[in-house]
């Protein structure tokens, strides 16, 4: 029976640094090695990008990350698991096979798992959008995309196939962590205690930096040492499900019991109803204990039986967003950025531009916390006026960018460094699908 | 004080939802927070941010506190005109709030 499982998490999300999972397939004695790249309406692009080009749709990074750790990780053995499939996990595998080649590297085989895709499904019946009680029809043509989170199990039989590398669509984040564990320890599928902390031991590590401090530091009062050069976290899993937490020795960062609860808690609701595809987790009597340097021990990751319907993100085309925004600074620079949004506000009225939503900014004053929180703050020596607002057509929303450049000449004294942006915005909604409805299916490559 | 003096925080998103982690440096500061955060303050905190419901969970053993405030993403990241569309800032909002000192 194998002991423990050494699994590394090597980037937290699609834009995330390169070589920290270099470093972790390196010096990590790992067995997986994961990467967690998709973001929630990442798939809907992915799917534009798609219909353009069938060749494209996975994530714009999946080649520089498997040209950095292919050789690392085929050299010791390490399994890859990830969702950088997005939107075309095939196109995906089929890269990555290229790449295995391009290295000199034979013999990988490369699973890749769709059956995420549910656009005709819930095109087809009368599904309800969660968020607000309309039919998902209502969406009509402005619907994108539909991807049904999917769960561990199709990791697990990619794995009992032999798989070296799994790259996916949409899966839920920790199932990437679960699955491996399930594989290895033989966890039956109602066992829920053991799959709710597979799941927790997920969560921990699926925003990769995270828990290792990053996203932690607050000089003088949390400080972290090395940011610059963060090491990511690798767990080692023990056969019960219970980890330490840790990272590679020499790397930045610090794995402290304060790091593992500011991300126990990362958009969770309830601790005791986490939900996911394979367990309803619960997390409210986790156990965290340091029990050496940048080691912290998790146990008590608990579950209840998994839902029967499975979360599934909308992608859809919702509206236009033009933004344009000017820097004030010195003496009077907070009044003159109130001028310039209060002469932007009379200039779309003159100029009749129609928006459901506009925000009014000053940048160093009220963008971030709005005006009650900061209202007893001291004046700044610099602010930047934002306006930003959200329409119909992409005519009006390059104009609303437009008419906060023209206060270079037409506004108050001293604006610079003007920018403008308008841009489609794609949005995401969900609805719940019946589980039995969904039917995921593995595909091999062979490099 | 500050509740940055006693406690440290985190945010998330899911969809028009923020989740705010509060969590005591020291165990036997968790029972003050316990007592002044309740969720009626965290929203009048957060007024003109968060527009719906607060809920609390309590993770005693952890000393952690998470409020999950409805309505607070300006229709979540996916298509809010916020400057910080995830709200990730409001981490620091929270700790801004001011604790009686222990008594």
């Amino acid at each position: 029976m194998i002991k423990t499982i050494r699994i590394g998490a090597g980037a937290g999300y699609s834009g995330d640094r390169i070589e920290p999972a270099v470093e972790l397939a390196e010096h990590g004695d790992l067995d997986y090695l994961i990467f967690e790249c998709l973001a929630e309406r990442t798939i809907a692009i992915g799917q534009q990008a798609r219909r353009a080009d069938p060749q494209k749709g996975y994530d714009p990074l999946l080649a520089e990350r498997m040209l950095a750790v292919l050789k690392p990780c085929a050299a010791k053995g390490i399994k890859i698991i990830t969702n950088m499939g997005a939107a075309n996990p095939l196109a995906g595998a089929a890269k990555i096979k290229e790449i295995a080649q391009s290295l000199g590297l034979s013999g990988l085989k490369i699973a890749a798992i769709t059956g995420d895709d549910v656009l005709n499904i819930v095109q087809r019946d009368d599904y309800r959008i969660e968020d607000n009680g309309q039919p998902v029809r209502s969406l009509g043509e402005q619907l994108i995309s539909a991807n049904a989170y999917l769960g561990a199990q199709p990791i697990v039989a990619a794995l009992q196939a032999g798989a070296d590398i799994v790259i996916t669509g949409r899966i839920a984040d920790p199932a990437l962590v679960l699955g491996p564990l399930i594989h290895a320890f033989d966890w039956q599928a109602d066992d829920w205690q053991r799959l709710g902390q597979g799941t927790l031991v997920g969560h921990l590590l699926e925003c990769a930096g995270q828990i290792t401090g990053g996203y932690f530091a607050d000089p003088g009062v949390k400080d972290v040492p090395a940011l610059a050069r963060l090491g990511f976290p690798l767990a080692e899993v023990a056969a019960d499900g219970s980890a330490i937490i840790t990272k590679v020795a020499g790397s930045g960062g610090q794995v402290t019991t304060a790091t593992c609860k500011e991300q126990l808690l990362y958009e969770i609701h309830d601790p005791q109803a986490y939900y996911t595809p394979d367990v309803i987790a619960d997390f409210s009597q986790v156990q965290i204990k340091q029990i050496g340097p940048d080691r912290v021990a998790i146990s008590g990751g608990n579950g209840r039986p998994r839902p029967a319907t499975l979360k599934t993100t909308l992608g859809y085309l919702d509206s236009y967003i033009g933004e344009g925004q000017i820097s004030y600074a010195g003496p009077g620079a907070q009044a003159r950025g109130q001028l310039a949004l209060d002469i932007v506000k009379e200039r779309l009225t003159i100029m009749g531009i129609v928006a459901s939503e506009l925000r009014y900014d000053l940048i160093g004053v009220n963008a971030i916390h709005g005006p009650q929180l900061a209202a007893n703050a001291a004046e700044p020596d610099e602010v930047r006026a934002r306006v930003s607002g959200r329409t119909a057509t992409m005519r009006e929303a390059v104009r609303i960018g437009n008419e906060v450049e023209t206060l270079y000449t037409c506004g108050p004294a001293g604006g610079g460094g003007a920018t403008k942006t308008a841009r489609e915005v794609v949005a995401v909604l969900s609805t719940l699908v019946p589980r039995e409805l969904i039917h995921p299916a593995i595909h091999f490559e062979e490099s | 004080m500050l509740l940055r003096d006693i406690a440290h925080s985190r945010a998330g998103d899911k969809g028009d939802i923020s989740n705010i982690s509060v969590i005591a440096y020291d165990q036997t500061d968790f029972a003050r927070l316990e007592q002044y955060l309740t969720p009626e303050r965290v929203k009048a905190h957060f007024a003109g941010i968060v527009h719906g419901e607060v809920v609390r969970y309590a993770l005693p053993h952890l000393g952690a506190l998470n409020f999950v405030m409805q309505r607070a993403l300006g229709g979540g990241v996916t298509r809010s005109l916020a400057l910080d569309a995830h709200g990730k800032c409001l981490s620091g909002a929270m700790l801004a709030i001011e604790v009686p000192d222990a008594a």
